[in-house]
C-alpha cells in the first residue's frame, strides 16, 4: 500500500496529537488500520477507498481521545486537556479569579491579625484558627471552578463551619495540649475537605482520588518555589531598606502573612493551569529522593535496631519519627501517582520497597517503645494522638510493603497497590478530624 | 445480515469486557484479530468502533486481567499481544455467573423463550 504511506502517517500524526493518546498507542492503532485496509484491499476496495472506511471504522478521532484520556487520566494530567466536557474549559485564563480568593484569604489573615494584636500578643486562638483563614477560600476557589451547585456549596462549606464551631466554641485549658494538638491537625482535616470540591463529587472515584494525591505533591513544590522567591524578596528588602533607616519589619509585617496566605491559592491555581512546567520535575524528584530516603531509612532502621529506642526516645524525637514516617508516605504516594500504571516492576520499585519496609521497622520500634510507656505513665492527649497515627501509619505502610512485595514478584498488579492507598486516603483525614473533634472531648480540653 | 438488529450502546459497552476476556481466555491475541473474533461471533450485529477496543484493552491491563508483550512477528510490523491471567480468567468467570443470571431472567419472563442463552451456563 505504497501510495497511502502519506495518507497513514498524516492519520497517525493527527491522533498522535490527542491528549491521552500515546506513541505506543499510535502503534497499536496504525497497526490496527493497516490490517484492516489490508483486508479490506483483499475484498476488493481500492487503497483509498480502503483507507477512508478504515480510518471511518476506527471511529472519531475526539471521541477516542477521550475514552482513552478517561482510561490514563495520568497522561492527561501530563497534558492538560482544556477542551472536552470533563473538566471546565476555563484551563489557563482563570488567574483573575485565583488573584481574588487569593487577596480575600490574604485580608482574612491581615484582619485576624490585627484584632489578635499580633506579634506583641500571641492568642492561642490565632494559631488555632489560622488555617481556617486561608483553607476555605480554596476550597472556594475549587468548588467556583468546578462550577458546583448549590448542594456542592454547601457540603464544601459544612465541614470549615463545624471546624469553625468545634475550634472556638471548646473551652480550652490554658496551656492546653489538645489546643495544640487541634492546631496541628486541623489543617490536614481542612486540607482533606478541599478534597470535596477538588473532585467535583466524585469522591468514590480512585482516579480522581489519586488526581487530588497528585494535585497535593505538585502544590507543595509550587508553595515551596514561591516560598523561596518570597524569601529573597524580603532579604533584599531588608538590605535595601537599612541605610536608609526605614524599618523593613513595619512592610514585611504585611507583606509576610498576606504572601503566605495568597501564596496557598495562587499555587493551586498554578497547579491547575501551567501543569506542564512541573509534569518533568514530580517524576525527578521522586526519583532523585526516593533513593536518598531508602538509604536514610534503612541507615536509620539498622541504627535503632541495634542501639535500641530505649534512651534517645523521648517527645521530640516522636514527632521526629513520625515526620520522616510522614515524608516517606507523601513521597510514595506522589511517586505512585507519577508512575504508568500499566509498566513493569523496575529498580524504583524496589527502591521503594526497600524505604517503605524500613519505614515499616522504624513504626514498629516506636510503636513498641511507646506502648510501653504509656503502660507505665498512663495516656495523655499527645501519646494518644502520637500512638493513633502511629497505629494508622503502620496499617498503610505494611499493607503497602506486603502488596508491592507481591507486585515485584509479579503475583499482583501495581494497581492494586495504587487502590490499596487511595482506598486508604479517608483513614488519614478521619483520624486528623478525631483527633480534632474527640481527643479535646475525651480529655476534657486539658 | 440482513436483518441487522440494532444493538443498544450500554448493551454493547456491557457486553464488551465479557466477549473480550472470553476471546483471550481461547488464546493469546492482538487488537485486530479481537476485533476480528467479535464480529464473526455477533455474526456482525455487535458493532464496535475499532479505536474504542484499545481503551478497554488498556483498563483490562491496569486491573492484571490481562499481560500483554510486543512482538514482532517474522513477516511483520512490532504487534502487542494480549494474554490473559488468572485474575482475567476469575473476573471472566464472575461475568459469567452473572450474565447467565440475567439471562435466565429474561428466559422466565419472556415467554416460549424467545431468548437464547446469551452465555453458555458454566
Amino acid at each position: 500500500m505504497g501510495s497511502l504511506e502519506p495518507q497513514i502517517a498524516e492519520w497517525r500524526a493527527y491522533v498522535g496529537n490527542a491528549p491521552g493518546v500515546n506513541g505506543r498507542d499510535v502503534d497499536e492503532l496504525e497497526d490496527h488500520l493497516r490490517q484492516q485496509i489490508a483486508d479490506l484491499n483483499a475484498v476488493g476496495l481500492a487503497e483509498d477507498e480502503a483507507f477512508l472506511v478504515a480510518v471511518k471504522r476506527m471511529g472519531d478521532v475526539d471521541v477516542l481521545s477521550r475514552e482513552f484520556a478517561r482510561e490514563h487520566s495520568g497522561r492527561l494530567w501530563k497534558q492538560l486537556l482544556a477542551s472536552g466536557d470533563d473538566e471546565p474549559a476555563h484551563a489557563a485564563g482563570g488567574w483573575l479569579e485565583a488573584l481574588a480568593f487569593g487577596a480575600a484569604a490574604a485580608v482574612v489573615v491581615h484582619v485576624a491579625r490585627v484584632a489578635a494584636g499580633f506579634p506583641d500578643e500571641e492568642p492561642t486562638w490565632f494559631f488555632r484558627n489560622v488555617t481556617l483563614f486561608v483553607l476555605p477560600f480554596l476550597a472556594g476557589y475549587f468548588a467556583y471552578r468546578r462550577r458546583l451547585d448549590a448542594g456542592g456549596w454547601v457540603l464544601t462549606a459544612l465541614p470549615f463551619a463545624i471546624a469553625a464551631v468545634v475550634v472556638n466554641v471548646y473551652p480550652w485549658d490554658a496551656d492546653s495540649s489538645t489546643e495544640m494538638l487541634v492546631a496541628l491537625h486541623l489543617p490536614v482535616t481542612l486540607w482533606f475537605v478541599c478534597a470535596l470540591p477538588y473532585m467535583g463529587g466524585t469522591l468514590r472515584s480512585h482516579e480522581r482520588r489519586m488526581d487530588f494525591v497528585r494535585f497535593s505533591g505538585e502544590w507543595f513544590i509550587y508553595y515551596v518555589l514561591i516560598a523561596l522567591g518570597g524569601g529573597v524578596l524580603v532579604g533584599l528588602m531588608y538590605a535595601i531598606f537599612e541605610p536608609t533607616g526605614v524599618d523593613a519589619d513595619q512592610i514585611i509585617e504585611w507583606v509576610l502573612p498576606a504572601g503566605a496566605a495568597g501564596a496557598v491559592i495562587v499555587a493551586a491555581w498554578l497547579v491547575e493551569s501551567k501543569q506542564r512546567v512541573v509534569e518533568n520535575m514530580a517524576p525527578v524528584l521522586t526519583m532523585l529522593f526516593t533513593p536518598l530516603f531508602a538509604v536514610m531509612l534503612a541507615g536509620a532502621a539498622v541504627v535503632y535496631a541495634v542501639t535500641g529506642l530505649g534512651d534517645a526516645f523521648d517527645r521530640d524525637l516522636v514527632s521526629v519519627f513520625d515526620a520522616l514516617l510522614l515524608v516517606v508516605l507523601g513521597l510514595v504516594l506522589y511517586g505512585m501517582s507519577a508512575r504508568e500504571p500499566t509498566a513493569q516492576p523496575s529498580w524504583m520499585d524496589r527502591i521503594q520497597l526497600v524505604a517503605v519496609a524500613s519505614a515499616l521497622v522504624l513504626d514498629l520500634m516506636v510503636l513498641a517503645t511507646m506502648v510501653a510507656r504509656i503502660g507505665d505513665l498512663g495516656f495523655t492527649p499527645n501519646r494518644t494522638a502520637a500512638i493513633g497515627l502511629n497505629l494508622v501509619l503502620l496499617a498503610n505502610l505494611a499493607g503497602a510493603a506486603w502488596l508491592s512485595a507481591r507486585f515485584l514478584t509479579r503475583r499482583s498488579t501495581a494497581h492494586r497497590l495504587e487502590r490499596w492507598q487511595t482506598t486508604y486516603l479517608p483513614v488519614f483525614a478521619l483520624w486528623a478530624a478525631t483527633v480534632v473533634v474527640v481527643l479535646p472531648l475525651a480529655f476534657t480540653f486539658g | 445480515m440482513e436483518s441487522a438488529i440494532h444493538i443498544d450502546k450500554d448493551l454493547v459497552a456491557a457486553s464488551a469486557t465479557p466477549l473480550v476476556l472470553a476471546i483471550l481466555a481461547e488464546g493469546e491475541s492482538y487488537g485486530y484479530a479481537i476485533l476480528k473474533r467479535v464480529r464473526a461471533l455477533s455474526g456482525g450485529e455487535l458493532e464496535w468502533t475499532d479505536g474504542m477496543l484499545y481503551p478497554l484493552l488498556h483498563r483490562l491491563e491496569r486491573f492484571g486481567h490481562v499481560k500483554t508483550e510486543w512482538r514482532t512477528p517474522p513477516e511483520g510490523r512490532r504487534r502487542k499481544y494480549y494474554v490473559i491471567t488468572k485474575d482475567g480468567r476469575a473476573a471472566l468467570a464472575e461475568q459469567q455467573r452473572q450474565w447467565a443470571a440475567v439471562s435466565r431472567a429474561l428466559n422466565n419472563v419472556w415467554p416460549g423463550g424467545g431468548l437464547m442463552a446469551a452465555v453458555g451456563e458454566a
